[in-house]
């Protein structure tokens, strides 16, 4: 087998070295009535041109070369091409994780200037090297306000991602953490009187999205001053990462749990993603995940080190802050690169960009359809509401290899036939154009069906 | 290594001084000697109570941690702030170096703990590591 | 250095700073198609929700990001460089082939939400892989949700209490061996267990007699690791199996070992009910500098009802899709379905393989660590002299009445071309060194292995300091780890 470095001669000299006649006697701690004595039923040994040929055949399966409105939590961003370059590089590819300080100064380093960026753009005074995904980090920011505060319960705005909500529900059950879901008013936003009402004495902490699942822009401020009056900590919850570049970050939470896929990281089917934690100072000793820290060596060189690594699995055991054991670090290199790439020029441009297809887009849909939570700001992502099921106008969509907004009904059934579009800086004038006139043509056949009986009865 | 005459001592190393109802606690010298350079202390707040025998905080080195048992049962009055930012003091000096004071609810404690010619026999036997 | 062998390796020292240090205002990488919609106010649209400043994000040129990087790749050992002898780590080669593949468009840049109807590739490229892992787990059905190793055993202790609670007889706590990895107990605490240890036998293994005495109706489960951290093979499995069983409790297997098992042994038929694997250990996808990992669970058909959802679907006309109807689900354990690209990479893996070749692997790895075993036995102190699978645990006993310690030892083995192995785990050896070569390296570096160990037994002997004093070649030397840990700095400021 063309991975493994060895010839027979090699495997006979070693057996002989070894004292064992046969690899069988290797395996005799393996209680025979066990031992496999058949081959495993898989798929025969494949040439590297036939795996390739394989994927290319799941590749075409998949939609290659559509267009999508898709957003809700994962975004189409153009990636540069140097990120590939540079992260196929076998010593970064390769390498394990940087537990000997020494000889893993390339990720150590990399891994603290990331740190650093996500500390700048969010707005905190330190960040991790990164958690699973935006919806883990949501969850065990939420573990760490409770922590802090000593309190159990948990209040969760509506508007945050769902599936960011059942995540936080499967970890908080087994905590025995009440959590308290509070509604989104006609604005699209948690307006403060609702949270007022939705907070107790018990509460660790107040959870919300910005910009939330439907693209509109939380009144963090206000939220984050009732949550604090009752004790209670703000963490807020940051999916697209690209809105830093022009939205002011939620300066007054306590805990940031961000995903940085938008920063360079390939849609691939939902992972792997990049979630991150960032907090003020003062917590840092709570926070769980990896952190790099500077430090100097015996010659007074500057170099890095993981640090903190009391909270952490290995040595504090069951009395870990989490039991997180891998960070993300080839998918936090990717949006490391991205970061420097676009940098604090670039990042403006780029958000603008999104700003302003997605305000074009909303307005053009907005003569046809009804767009929701107009009374807040919004980044990238709007909400529609058609006469026609969404699922009928993106299958129309489909043929013309468009992806149409991610219809709302599973999540959110009482905004019936709702969808949430999304507009990146990759999102064509004509792209937008044809789904409008889609949505366009969906509505005067609605209302031209209406009219029909009428015209019938006269 | 000499431990001081009018401290009393426990199994886990922490080492108690009473003075009338209030005492003063900290960590020995052997303690600190076993876990290395001290990086962290993890001290509970002033007014909350600590129990006997139950764990109350812990010392950090940079590999390893240690949790801090109450050689006795009574309310935290004072807690030494220097140790958040120098923890290194019980290191250079752990025998002058307090980590609390407390109010004794029970001065009775104390008599069950070490004094410090057992508590050096309990350290050496342990095996000069 | 007295005994500088045929092979070792030099740094490139490039005083390369930190890339904010480049930066200048003015200097871009970046460059955007023109805007084909209508311009915006942005203050007209964000009003206060403005950002005002980004502060000190960098501005470098293209140039610039590709020296910074490249030269900090080469501070940086890899096993593209060479081998990584961590214990339970599994460093094995990194197929290119599974890069080129996940690379591809469809694959790539397909968005998790997309319609089931586009969407078939990723689907069958799930499932097959699922059917592939339940083959050679000999498990009935799995998860691939979990993004780790650690998130797989949060989602597998999640499954082991929704069955209790299933059952009306919620239990309190989880039996972990000593000689576990950290996450074992971190996780059982999250899950809200209680944790008890459970005491290994003079062979290194779980002391079945302590197993039969603290085994009763508050327990929920066992949490194996087989083979175990010492790299032996669990051979009172049944028993063990047996006396869980017999009392309703589930055992759990860490999955981390497999690649001593895969294709020569099932833990679905040796008694295991719920198990996670690494794909990024035994299949294989890289480490990446720490992750990303991937973390299926497989379990028994018993623990089907409970797994995370949504689970992958077979429908009547052939295709694929995800159902979301599981009233009995644990839930979810994270957005989306899982790593995918680490789907794609462990199955092109297991494609190139097919069964002949995960069985040829396996044989490999075992024999590569009974090699080392062997070569170094008599030099390093031995603690159990149970047979070894696929990886072999000493300790630094001899070299420590010289004040040599095995942190020492793993340090003076990067002035001779190799990653340090395992230190100071499992904690049931006093100064372990744990080393686990995998299936990758030939008898060649192996050899080159050997004889770097063997001159730095023989360093201690004569001249200790350079061990301890150890590494002497790389471009830092030791960090202070203390200062780091007093007075944090986690970012840069200006």
């Amino acid at each position: 087998m063309r991975y493994l470095p060895k010839s027979p001669a090699d495997r006979k000299a070693m057996l002989k070295a070894i004292g064992a006649l046969s690899i069988d006697d290797l395996f005799a701690p393996i209680p025979g009535e066990y031992r496999l004595n058949r081959d495993l039923k898989i798929p025969r040994q494949m040439a590297e041109s036939e795996i390739v040929d394989w994927f290319r055949e799941r590749s075409r399966e998949n939609g290659d070369g559509h267009v999508t409105f898709l957003g809700a939590g994962a975004y189409y961003h153009y990636r540069p091409v140097i990120i590939d370059s540079l992260i196929s590089r076998g010593e970064f590819l390769t390498a394990y994780t940087p537990y000997q300080a020494e000889i893993s100064q390339g990720t150590l380093q990399s891994i603290f200037e990331f740190q650093t960026m996500i500390s700048e753009l969010t707005g905190m005074e330190v960040a991790n090297a990164s958690m699973y995904d935006g919806s883990t980090a949501a969850a065990e920011a939420v573990m760490m306000a409770a922590r802090l505060t000593g309190r159990r319960s948990v209040t969760v705005a509506r508007s945050v991602h769902p599936e960011y909500r059942e995540v936080l529900a499967t970890y908080a059950f087994h905590q025995g953490m009440p959590l308290t879901t509070v509604a989104f008013a006609e604005s699209g936003r948690v307006e403060p009187k609702q949270l007022e009402n939705a907070i107790t004495s018990d509460t660790a902490c107040v959870l919300i999205q910005s910009p939330n699942f439907f693209g509109t822009i939380e009144d963090v401020e206000a939220l984050g001053a009732i949550a604090h009056a009752k004790g209670a900590m703000l963490v807020v919850a940051i999916p697209e990462a690209v809105s830093l570049g022009i939205v002011e970050p939620p300066r007054s939470a306590d805990v940031i749990a961000m995903e940085a896929q938008s920063f360079g990281v390939p849609l691939g089917f939902g992972g792997p993603y990049c979630g991150v934690i960032a907090t003020r100072e003062q917590f840092v000793r709570q926070m769980p995940g990896r952190l790099v820290g500077q430090t100097t060596d015996r010659n007074g060189k500057r170099g890095f080190v993981l640090t903190l690594a009391t909270r952490e699995q290995h040595i504090r055991r069951e009395k870990a802050t989490s039991n997180i054991c891998t960070n993300q670090a080839l998918i936090a290199l990717m949006a490391n690169i991205f970061m420097t790439v676009y940098g604090k020029v670039g990042l403006k441009e780029l958000a603008r960009q999104n700003l302003a297809k997605t305000a074009y887009a909303a307005q053009q849909f907005g003569r046809h359809a009804t767009v929701l939570f107009s009374g807040g700001p919004r980044f990238n992502e709007f909400v529609i509401q058609t006469s026609e099921d969404p699922y009928a106008i993106n299958s129309r969509l489909l043929g013309h290899k468009i992806v149409g907004g991610l219809p709302l009904k599973k999540f959110y059934p009482e905004l019936g036939n709702a969808s949430l579009w999304c507009c990146t800086e990759l999102t064509s004038r004509s792209m937008i154009d044809t789904a409008v006139g889609h949505v366009a043509d969906s509505e005067r056949s609605v209302r031209s069906a209406r009219e029909e009986p009428e015209e019938v009865a006269r | 290594m000499p431990y001081p005459a009018d401290f009393r001592y426990t199994k886990e190393h922490e080492w108690i001084k009473a003075d009338g109802a209030t005492a003063t606690i900290g960590i020995t010298s052997y303690a600190q000697e076993s876990l290395g350079d001290i990086v962290f202390v993890d001290l509970p707040k002033v007014g909350s109570d600590i129990t006997v025998g139950k764990t109350f905080g812990s010392v950090e080195s940079v590999k390893a941690v240690s949790d801090l048992y109450a050689p006795a049962s009574g309310t935290v009055t004072e807690v030494n702030a220097e140790l958040a930012t120098a923890p290194e003091k019980i290191n250079k000096d752990a025998h002058n170096s307090w980590m609390l004071k407390i109010k004794l609810s029970n001065p009775d404690d104390l008599k069950s703990l070490l004094s410090p010619a057992d508590y050096e026999k309990f350290v050496s036997e342990e095996g000069g590591h | 250095m007295k005994h500088m062998t045929r092979k070792a390796t030099r740094h490139v020292n490039q005083n390369e700073g930190l890339i904010f240090e480049k930066s200048s205002p003015g200097k871009a990488a970046w460059k955007l198609a023109p805007l084909d919609v209508p311009d915006v106010d942005t203050k007209k649209l964000l009003g206060s929700s403005e950002r005002r400043d980004l502060g000190n994000m960098p501005e470098v040129s293209e140039i610039e990001i590709i020296r910074h990087f490249t030269r900090l790749s080469t501070w940086n050992y890899a096993i593209d460089l060479g081998m990584y002898p961590l214990g339970s780590c599994t460093m094995k080669y990194n197929p290119r082939v599974n890069e080129a593949v996940s690379r591809l468009d469809g694959i790539a840049n397909a968005h998790p939400y997309q319609p089931e109807k586009i969407s078939q590739g990723a689907l069958r490229i799930i499932k097959i892989l699922g059917d592939c892992l339940l083959e050679i787990t000999g498990m009935d059905a799995i998860t691939l949700q979990p993004a780790a190793g650690a998130h797989g055993e949060l989602t597998g202790l999640l499954l082991v209490r929704a069955y209790h609670d299933s059952k009306g007889k919620p239990r309190k706590k989880v039996l972990i061996p000593d000689s576990a990895h950290g996450t074992n107990p971190a996780t059982a605490a999250m899950v809200g267990y209680a944790v008890e240890n459970l005491k290994s036998n003079a062979q290194g293994m779980v002391d079945i007699s302590a197993l039969e005495s603290q085994m009763n109706d508050e327990v929920a489960a066992l949490m194996l690791t087989n083979p175990n951290t010492l790299g032996v093979f669990e051979q009172e499995i049944h028993k063990i199996a047996d006396i869980l069983h017999a009392k309703g409790g589930l055992l759990y297997m860490d999955g981390a070992n497999m690649n001593a098992l895969v294709g020569k042994v099932r833990p679905g038929d040796f008694g295991v009910d719920v198990m996670h694997l690494n794909l990024h250990k035994t299949f294989s996808t890289p480490h990446g500098g720490g992750g990303p990992g991937s973390g299926p669970v497989a379990v028994k058909k018993v623990l089907e009802p409970f797994l995370p959802k949504p689970v992958l679907l077979s429908k009547p006309e052939g295709t694929l899709g995800f159902d979301y109807d599981r009233p009995q689900s644990i839930g979810r354990v994270r957005s989306f379905y899982g790593n995918f690209g680490m789907f794609v990479r462990a199955l092109a893996y297991i494609l190139a393989n097919g069964p002949d070749g995960l069985r040829q692997t396996t044989e490999d790895a075992v024999l590569n660590a009974n090699y080392i075993r062997k070569g170094l036995e008599g030099v390093y102190d031995l603690p159990y002299s149970s047979a070894s699978m696929h990886e072999v645990v000493f300790s630094d006993k001899l070299q420590a009445k010289k004040g040599a310690r095995t942190m020492d030892i793993a340090k003076r083995l990067i002035d001779y071309g190799f990653h340090p192995y395992t230190t100071a785990f499992p904690l049931i050896v006093p100064g372990a060194m744990m080393i686990e070569p995998t299936e990758s390296e030939s008898k060649e570096e192996l050899d080159l292995f050997l004889e770097a160990m063997n001159a730095i037994a023989q360093e201690v002997e004569e001249d200790a300091e350079i061990v301890k004093t150890a590494p002497h070649s790389t471009r830092v030397s030791r960090l202070d780890e203390t200062a780091a840990a007093r007075k944090p700095v986690l970012r840069w400021k200006p």
